[in-house]
This record gives structure tokens, C-alpha cells and sequence, in this order.
């Protein structure tokens, strides 16, 4: 759709301006999620069960409702009698279903009630007095265990029709998918190699916990501020678990300290809205960071088996993998995004994928950058890496040989257009990081990693002012720095400086339906949206020029922020500059805006190529990674100094993954480490810094050339950090994450 | 909650001795406050001991050795020269608490007081040999740190009983003391493993040495086959593996979310020889 208006030469977009959110964050004055009161405001809290699963027997609500600051008491009754929209199905009913639970707890902090209350330290009290009768029922948290014959169910009929015959009710969807034949393949490889490996649950953790403020009335009538990473997304899913209509609630998203996935639904919001309705007051609730780890979405767990076959001279004959991914104690584990993932980066004849969602008693998993892929990296590029060193063939060769190009038929079916998986990799050859010698103990890795990106249904409006400063209203909130690259995008095709713009997040009263922030898709379909819509604002400015001077539209072309004549017309009046049109637009015709809505198809797929050194500390198995550098295409960079904060933040949450964070679970089913205290996120002092290569090979689905850059950076990190982590420490790493004492045992073991 | 902010520590005692339910003293909060803030301890009375006269002391005594009030934070511990040149382990296992903000509150006497095992100053200070005063509704004695825990969050204090000064003893002639920690990250974690080592020289050969392990067993251990492993050598290969063999010996740990038995065994071993050789070196006169 955008062919049309290729463009490769630029003035505003490559280059770093600070960003405009940059002083309001710096000096306190941006309103984050919690920072929103209102006259009358009550404050929520929400009772968790302490169980994995349970059968709630009877849940007693009089003493919580006699206290005397106590406003409103929730259950999941208050969410059944819907006059509005009864019978939710689907992901709805899911949804439902985890933010307030009903027959069952499902998992440890999963919602029993909630309470509304004067103040906070009221309603912390007071949600104690709510008396809850469980009876404990046998549970199971890790993904193989749920899969076994004797695992006890978590849901009957959860599974969809995709689950083929005798398998176990917790598996809830299945996908195969591939081509050629893999048997034959392996025949003709000179090696093979077959690998099991497993993946602990890790959350995105985004420093600012979920937090909202929700207003309803008995009229169905509706406000809500809350931190998310789509608002629309919010308002469509609140509509619907209190049975309003959509458009009679208003969501306005706060400025957000980080989502990476795990702000795309709602835990909490509706939870304050139904709590409102009841107390016919406002409803402020901020969850602590025990609540955020326990009850929101962290990534799936995964346990996994991989086999590829490769010739002497490093052509893979075939590869066949199989993942299973627990997602909590819901249908949703991303199993076929890692199967479709796993192997994308190769121009494969032979391979074949299966996945399982699987369901558990853990919290729903959320989407974390690149949801299913970074696992299925770590499985794949891991056995490719012993491939290597067993053929001894270079790493980065060996990726070269099969790498997928233009044309390349894709492991999940569909044939590539202009990729840049080559140049990446090339570059990665070429950086010197990848040829700089290594000190004693110290080991190097490197991994691949695919991510599809997404477009998503984008509506953007651009309005001009008077003076020639121009709004741009998108819906996408900001998770990035994109309010920056809206603005040089925008002051492209207007022609007029990046700092006489101003983007907003709008509200959902404010423009036309907009997909979450996620899936890369904001600088790729909100920056398309922003360009159309400028275009089309551009458009009335030329008519206006025309008609001042009386010549044909068509004769006025638009060129540095000015009207210009042209063709027959070229050099017949001085170029009109935009602020001379927007000044006097009231009496010409009135205010020009400019407006767009699609759905995006040509998001154009990315990938990236990671290079680690890592040295391990052979007495107490601890790692450090000394050296660390991110290659990664992205299409066009827009404020490359932002696609730089992606690649670095992919990696920076790449270590902590592959290193030291994981979801602890007792055997009592109970998370044990819901704290960043115990769950270890890296601290400043653990990263090396971060070097980035920017590939540009221009997605030709978008004007500018854009690939989402958000996501493919946390793909390769596992890999390539236990690829460099087994080379120094001389061990195979087959599990997620390599804390020192598992390096420890392993160390051991090999003797 | 009642809060009180008395004036000396007899009034202190007096308050904690007469007091009902659960009783906390707040030095530096960083313990207190956080366990209230996470619902895991609301005491019923909270006793301030920062208005007490003399409590952010760091007092040189005649003899060389120390008197420390019982608010000194971190921050002030390691600003201070001379007391780190005394006594760098115990400097630096203070200093290893917490974050910049952390150091500006936290104490020595909250971190033994809270009773954690892998509490990082409480090793250093069992093998520097630190004793307490302890104020309490009889009077005062003085106890040895090593007396105080009893177990994951107890303590050998009765009710009542407040710590009122934390005495370090003089250095003394070629003496070094050092402590390490074992943790996954590099920063703001708690111990999986703590060692102290302090020991005293003559010549090159070691004539005095105290050892205690941290995050190992219910209270830190003061470990005297390690002690003994060292002391009359010069440190050599053969002292340093029945180091590790004594310490890795000593430990009763538990699995746990921050480290298995098998690992916490071993990594006092590695630790403890680490330690010892710091704290030999510096015994030397060597920066280290
Ligand atoms: C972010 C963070 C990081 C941390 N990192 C570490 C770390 O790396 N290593 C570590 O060991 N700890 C760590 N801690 C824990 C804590 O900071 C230390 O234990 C600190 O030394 C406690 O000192 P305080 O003065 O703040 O104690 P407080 O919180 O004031 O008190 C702690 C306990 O001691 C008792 N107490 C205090 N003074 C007296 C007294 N005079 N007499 C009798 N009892 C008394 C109190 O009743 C209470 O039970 C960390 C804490 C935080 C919040």
C-alpha cells in the first residue's frame, strides 16, 4: 500500500532530538498511573488466594462491609448479572475469569474479592476481613507435570480443535506446521543432533506497578485513567466484563513505566470499576510489586526438544522441533509462536514444528517482547552452536549457509520479501567484536533470532494551528520514545520543524479504535498513520495555495514546508509557506487537519544477531558478560537513538532471563520469590555495555522503510548467552536460568 | 502503633520492658519499615532510638579500640578513615548492605538485631570479635556479638533489653580482617554465602584467626576448625584447603530460593579461602 510514496532521502527522520516526554519524566511532572486522584476517591484492595488451587467454598463478606470505612465489597457475583452483555465467551470470559475468580482459585495470588475503601491503609485492613473458605485441591505448576497422565485438571473443556485425541485436558491448543521431510533430511545429514532444554517463567518487570483509577456510574456511564499499553483494548474488555457499552466508557492511558508486553490486558481495571459502580465513587487502586508478580502476566514457562541435522560443510538437512509452553492456568501459552519462530531464520528443505499450549496453576501469562520466541532461540540456535563445534565450522558461517533471504519459503509457511538477515549477519562478521581474541575463561556466543512484527488497526489525526504548529493525536501509547519518531515523521512530510510538534497520546473519546502498543507496530502502523495523515493535511494546504492563486491543484506540488507551483505554473509565485496558509485557514476554507485509519499489512519481519563474551567463575559457577553487541535490522531507523534503547533494553532483559530471573515455586504451589529482592532482575552493575550495529534494509511495506525494532531484541539473548556461557565453562547449558548454583552442578557433573 | 522517641536508653528499656504485643526498635527502618510496608511485621510499638545523645558516635578509644553508637550508619562507617584502615571487613561488609540510600540509614545493631542469617556485617563483626553493650530493665552487660542470634529472626535479648553501643576491639599489630559474600548479581542482593576472616601475624605466619560463615545455618558460625586450619602457617596451598574443608564442613544449610545445600557447602570453602587471603595480605601491610 505504500509503494507509492517510497521515499530514501531525508532531512528530520535519522536524526536524535531529545525526546518530548524527556523533561516531564526527568522532573517528576509526567503522571504515571497512580499519580491520578479525583474529589471523593476511594481506595481499592484485593484479597489473593493463598492457594495454587482451590475450590472457594464460600467467601463471607459481612464483617469487611461493617467496617466502618469500608464503601464497597466485590465478588465475582458483581460481575455475573451483566443486564447488558450476558454470556461472555472467549478471551473475555478468560479475562473474567483472572480478574476475578469463581468457582476455583486457579493459581497463588489469583483474585478472591475486593473491597473499597477510605483510604488505603483502610482498605488494606479491611480486605482481611473478608473470610474465605477453600478446599485445596491437588495442583500442578510445571509444564511437563501438567501434561502427564495423572496431572490433575485445571479446566475441563478449556481445549480447542486443534488438541488431537488422547492427550491431557491441561494441553489446550496444538499447532504443527512446516514442509519437506525431516526423516529424509536427517538421513542425509553427516551429524545430528537431538537436545532437550527448559525455560523458567520470567516477568517483564516494568518498574511502574499496574494502577488505575475507574468511575462508574449507575447510568453506565464511565471514566477510567489507568497505565497500559492499549486503551482501547482496555475499554473494550471493561465494557464488556461490567456489561456497558464501549463507547460509554472514556479510557485515557497515563504515561507508562514500562509494559514490554505485560500491560496489553487488564488485571485490575474493572476490578475498580465494579467496585465504583457499587460504591458510586471513585476507585484508585495500585497494586504492590508482590501483587504485580504474583497476579499479572509473566512469560511461559518451557521445556523443549530439538533436533537438526547438518552436513560437513554446514547445510542444515533438517530440523524438527517440539515446544510446550505453560501459560498459567489458561488457554494462551504462546506454543505456536515458538514452533513458527524457532526456525525462521533458515532456508530450510526440511523442517517440521510442533507446539503445546499448556495450562497450569500459575498465573495467565502475558506477551513479553517477542512472546514464545526467545525460548524456541535459545533451543534451536543452542544445538546449532554444538553442531558448529562438533563440525568445528564458524558459527556465524554456518548461519550464512542457510540463511533465509528474499524469496526464502519460511518454516511457518510464507515466502520472505526483502529480509535482512544476511547483512545483518555479515555485519556481524565483520564487527570486530566478533574477531577480537578472548582472555583465558572466557567464552563467545552468538544466536539469530526472528520476530514477525505486526501492523494492527491504526487511526491517527494530525490537526494544524494558526501559527503553523501542528498536534498529532495517536493511540499507541509511548512505550519507546515513539512520540518522538511520530514527530520527525511528521515534520518530514510537513516540512516543518520537529520541535513545532506536539504528539499526544489521545483517549478513547478522542480518535477511532487503535491496537495496543505491542507486536513492534507502533513506529511501523501508527508512523505510516502519522505520514498518510500529514499527507492528507498536505493535500488541503496545496488546495488552499491553489486556489489563492488560481491555478489547478494538481499544479502545486509540496516541497520544505511550502506551496509551490508547478509544472507549467513553476516559478509563477513565490513558495507559500505553511504557516501562511494555517494563518488565515478560518477564512480560506477553515481548519486543516488531516486524518487516517487502516489496518496495516506489510509490518515486514525482523531479525537480529547477538555476540557475547562471557566469563564464569569455575569455584562458584557465577557469570559475568564482559563484552556484549546487538545486531539487528531495522528496516529505517527513525531516531535511531531509540532503535539503539530497544536493542540495549532487548539484551539488558535478555541476561537477566538467561542468568538469574525465574519463577520460584514451592512445592505447596506457592510463588516464593514475589519480590525483586529474590527475583533477580540485572542491576545497573551487571551489564556490560550494550554495543549496537543498526542494519537498514528497508521493509517495503512502509513509506520510510520502517521494521519494527522492539521485540526481535530479546529473541537471540538466551542463545547466544549459553552459547557463550557452555563454551567457558565447558559444559552444555540446557536450562533456564544458568544461576551459579546450577552452573555449580554442572561443573561438577562434567567432573 | 505507638511511637516513642525516648531520651536515653534506661527510658528505652523501660518502654520496650512495659510494652504489650510486638515491639521494634527503629534505628535506620531499613529492615522495620520495609517489613511494614510489606504486611509482614506491624509492630504494636515502635521505639525511635535516633534521639537518643550520642547514638551517630564513632569514637577512637585510649587503647585503640572502638566505640560506635547504635544509629551509625553505613555511610558514616565508610566516610570514616581511620576506622577502615582498622578495620576494613568489617567497613566493607557494612558498605555491601543495600543501595546509596540504604547506606544513609542502615546500622550494625539493626542488621544483627533483625536476626537475618546472611545479615553481611554480622560475620565480619563475630570474627573482629565485637561486643555489645546491652541495656535492659537490670541494667547493663556486655555481650559478644556471636551470642546474640538464636535463629532465623531471634535473638538472645530479652524483653526489654536494648543495645546501647557497639564496642570493636583495637586492631593491634599485624592484624587484617576481611569479609566476602556470595551473590548471583553483583549489587542490592542478599548473602548466599557470607565470609569474616580476621587474623593476626607474626612474621609470616598466621598466630591468631577467627572465621565465621554467614547464610549457612539458622545464625552465622563462628567455626573453630577453621581457625585452627590456619593458624601457625603461612597460608599455604595445604592451609587453604583445610580451610575450605573445615568451613564447607561447618555449614547447615538449607535449599532454598536462593541457593542449594550442594552450592552453599562448597562456596564457603571457595569463600572462606578468598577471605583469608585478603585478610592476610592486608595483615602484611599489602593493599588488598
Ligand atoms: C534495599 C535493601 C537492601 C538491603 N541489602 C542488604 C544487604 O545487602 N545485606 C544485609 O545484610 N542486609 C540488607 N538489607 C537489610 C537491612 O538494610 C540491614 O539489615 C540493616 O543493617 C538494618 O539496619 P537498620 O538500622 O535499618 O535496622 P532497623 O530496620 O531499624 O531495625 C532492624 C531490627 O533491629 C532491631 N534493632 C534496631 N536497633 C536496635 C537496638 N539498638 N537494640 C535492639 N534491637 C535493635 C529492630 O527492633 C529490628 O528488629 C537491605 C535492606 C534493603 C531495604
Amino acid at each position: 500500500m505504500a509503494l507509492d510514496d517510497r521515499k530514501s532521502g531525508f532531512t528530520f527522520v535519522g536524526t536524535r532530538p531529545d525526546r518530548p516526554d524527556g523533561l516531564d519524566k526527568v522532573t517528576g511532572r509526567a503522571k504515571f498511573g497512580a499519580d491520578m486522584s479525583a474529589p471523593g476517591m476511594l481506595h481499592g484492595a484485593i484479597l489473593r488466594s493463598p492457594h495454587a488451587h482451590a475450590r472457594i467454598v464460600r467467601i463471607d463478606t459481612s464483617k469487611a462491609e461493617a467496617h466502618k470505612y469500608v464503601k464497597a465489597v466485590v465478588t465475582r457475583a458483581d460481575f455475573a448479572e451483566v443486564p447488558f452483555k450476558p454470556g461472555l465467551e472467549g478471551e473475555f470470559w478468560n479475562v473474567l475469569e483472572n480478574v476475578m475468580a469463581g468457582e476455583k482459585a486457579l493459581y497463588d495470588g489469583h483474585a478472591v474479592a475486593a473491597i473499597a475503601a477510605t483510604s488505603a491503609l483502610a482498605a488494606r485492613d479491611a480486605v482481611k476481613l473478608i473470610e474465605v473458605e477453600y478446599e485445596v485441591l491437588p495442583h500442578v505448576t510445571d509444564v511437563d507435570k501438567a501434561m502427564a497422565p495423572d496431572a490433575p485438571v485445571i479446566r475441563e473443556g478449556a481445549a480447542d480443535y486443534s488438541v488431537p485425541e488422547g492427550v491431557h485436558p491441561n494441553v489446550v491448543r496444538y499447532h504443527e506446521s512446516g514442509h519437506g521431510d525431516v526423516e529424509a533430511g536427517f538421513a542425509e545429514a553427516d551429524l545430528v543432533i537431538e537436545d532437550s532444554f527448559v525455560t523458567e517463567a520470567t516477568h517483564q518487570g516494568y518498574i511502574e506497578p499496574h494502577a488505575c483509577l475507574g468511575q462508574l456510574g449507575a447510568d453506565g456511564k464511565g471514566e477510567l485513567w489507568c497505565t497500559t499499553q492499549g486503551h482501547w483494548i482496555a475499554q473494550k474488555t471493561c465494557a464488556a466484563l461490567l456489561g456497558i457499552e464501549t463507547s460509554q466508557l472514556r479510557v485515557t492511558a497515563s504515561e507508562i513505566g514500562g509494559g514490554f508486553g505485560g500491560k496489553t490486558t487488564v488485571f485490575i481495571e474493572p476490578v475498580a470499576l465494579a467496585l465504583s459502580r457499587k460504591a458510586n465513587r471513585p476507585v484508585k487502586i495500585v497494586m504492590s510489586r508482590s501483587e504485580v508478580f504474583r497476579a499479572t502476566g509473566p512469560t511461559a514457562s518451557a521445556s523443549m526438544d530439538v533436533k537438526i541435522g547438518m552436513k560437513k560443510d554446514g547445510t542444515i538437512t533438517a530440523a524438527e522441533g517440539i515446544f510446550r509452553l505453560q501459560g498459567g492456568a489458561f488457554p494462551g501459552a504462546p506454543g505456536d509462536m515458538t514452533a513458527m519462530c524457532a526456525f525462521a531464520p533458515y532456508n530450510l528443505t526440511n523442517v517440521r514444528q510442533v507446539g503445546y499450549d499448556v495450562m497450569a496453576n500459575r498465573p495467565k501469562q502475558a506477551a513479553y517482547r517477542a512472546p514464545g520466541a526467545p525460548m524456541g532461540a535459545f533451543a534451536v540456535e543452542s544445538v546449532i552452536d554444538e553442531l558448529c563445534k562438533k563440525l568445528d565450522l564458524d558459527p556465524i558461517d554456518v548461519r550464512l549457509k542457510n540463511a533465509a533471504h528474499e524469496g526464502t519459503k519460511a518454516s511457518y509457511g510464507p515466502t520472505y520479501e526483502q529480509i535482512g538477515l544476511v547483512e545483518s549477519l555479515e555485519a556481524a562478521k565483520a564487527h570486530q567484536h566478533y574477531s577480537a581474541p578472548l582472555k583465558p575463561g572466557q567464552g563467545r556466543g552468538i544466536s539469530c533470532g526472528f520476530w514477525f512484527n505486526h501492523g494492527g488497526e491504526t487511526s491517527v489525526s494530525l490537526a494544524l494551528s494558526e501559527d503553523g504548529s501542528a498536534q498529532v493525536m495517536v493511540g499507541t501509547p509511548d512505550i519507546g520514545g515513539s512520540r518522538a519518531s511520530m514527530a520527525l515523521m511528521a515534520a518530514e512530510v510537513l516540512g516543518i520543524p520537529y520541535e513545532n510538534i506536539r504528539v499526544t497520546i489521545a483517549d478513547t473519546a478522542t480518535l477511532g479504535y487503535n491496537d495496543v502498543s505491542h507486536g513492534s507496530r507502533v513506529t511501523y502502523a501508527s508512523g505510516l498513520a502519522t505520514i498518510k495523515a500529514a499527507k492528507h493535511a498536505v493535500e488541503k494546504l496545496c488546495e488552499r495555495a491553489a486556489a489563492k492563486w488560481g491555478i489547478p491543484v494538481d499544479a502545486v506540488k509540496w516541497e520544505n514546508g511550502c506551496a509551490v507551483p508547478s509544472g507549467p505554473n513553476a516559478g509563477d509565485f513565490d513558495p507559500l509557506p505553511l504557516a501562511e496558509i494555517t494563518a488565515n485557514m478560518g477564512s480560506t476554507g477553515g481548519p486543516i487537519s488531516g486524518h487516517f485509519e487502516a489496518t496495516p499489512e506489510g509490518a515486514g519481519v525482523s531479525f537480529g544477531i547477538h555476540i557475547v563474551d562471557a566469563e564464569v567463575d569455575p569455584e562458584t559457577g557465577k557469570t559475568s558478560v564482559s563484552r556484549y553487541t546487538v545486531i539487528q535490522d531495522a528496516g529505517k531507523a527513525i531516531h535511531p537513538a531509540y532503535v539503539e534503547g530497544q536493542y540495549q533494553g532487548g539484551a539488558a532483559q535478555g541476561i537477566g532471563w538467561a542468568l538469574n530471573e525465574e519463577y520460584i515455586y514451592g512445592d505447596d504451589g506457592r510463588l516464593q520469590n514475589s519480590i525483586f529482592l529474590d527475583y533477580r532482575i540485572p542491576v545497573a552493575s551487571d551489564l556490560p555495555m550494550i554495543d549496537t550495529v543498526i542494519v537498514e534494509v528497508p521493509n517495503p511495506g512502509h513509506p520510510y522503510g520502517v521494521r519494527g525494532v522492539g521485540e526481535t531484541g530479546i529473541v537471540p539473548p538466551l542463545a547466544a548467552i549459553a552459547n557463550a556461557v557452555s563454551h567457558a565453562a565447558g559444559v552444555r547449558m540446557r536450562q533456564l536460568p544458568m544461576s551459579p548454583p546450577r552452573i555449580l552442578a554442572a561443573l561438577k557433573q562434567d567432573g | 502503633m505507638d511511637y516513642h522517641s525516648p531520651a536515653s536508653f534506661a527510658e528505652a528499656s523501660a518502654l520496650a520492658a512495659n510494652a504489650t504485643g510486638t515491639t521494634r526498635f527503629l534505628a535506620g527502618g531499613t529492615d522495620v519499615l520495609v517489613q511494614l510496608r510489606s504486611d509482614l511485621v506491624t509492630p504494636d510499638t515502635l521505639i525511635d532510638i535516633k534521639k537518643i545523645e550520642g547514638v551517630s558516635n564513632i569514637e577512637q578509644n585510649a587503647d585503640g579500640s572502638w566505640t560506635l553508637g547504635v544509629a551509625v550508619t553505613g555511610a558514616e562507617m565508610s566516610e570514616h578513615t581511620t576506622l577502615g584502615q582498622d578495620w576494613p571487613g568489617v567497613v566493607e561488609a557494612m558498605d555491601l548492605i543495600g543501595s546509596t540510600q540504604v547506606q544513609g540509614r542502615a546500622t550494625l545493631t539493626g542488621n544483627l538485631c533483625n536476626g537475618s542469617p546472611a545479615a553481611d556485617s554480622v560475620p565480619a563483626m563475630v570474627a573482629a570479635g565485637v561486643t555489645l553493650t546491652v541495656t535492659g530493665p537490670d541494667g547493663a552487660r556486655t555481650v559478644a556479638v556471636e551470642d546474640i542470634p538464636t535463629g532465623p529472626g531471634k535473638t538472645s535479648l530479652a524483653k526489654g533489653e536494648v543495645v546501647s553501643a557497639v564496642h570493636i576491639p583495637a586492631r593491634g599489630e599485624n592484624g587484617g580482617d576481611a569479609y566476602l559474600r556470595f551473590i548471583p548479581r553483583t549489587e542490592m542482593d542478599i548473602a548466599v554465602v557470607g565470609v569474616g576472616v580476621n587474623l593476626r601475624l607474626d612474621g609470616d605466619t598466621i598466630t591468631e584467626a577467627r572465621v565465621c560463615l554467614g547464610a549457612v545455618a539458622p545464625t552465622v558460625l563462628l567455626v573453630e576448625d577453621c581457625a585452627k586450619a590456619i593458624i601457625g602457617s603461612t597460608l599455604d596451598d595445604t592451609a587453604l584447603e583445610a580451610l575450605a574443608e573445615a568451613a564447607s564442613a561447618a555449614c547447615n544449610p538449607i535449599d532454598d530460593k536462593r541457593g542449594t545445600i550442594a552450592f552453599r557447602t562448597e562456596v564457603a570453602g571457595v569463600l572462606a579461602k578468598r577471605a583469608a587471603k585478603i585478610a592476610y595480605a592486608r595483615a602484611k601491610g599489602e593493599k588488598a
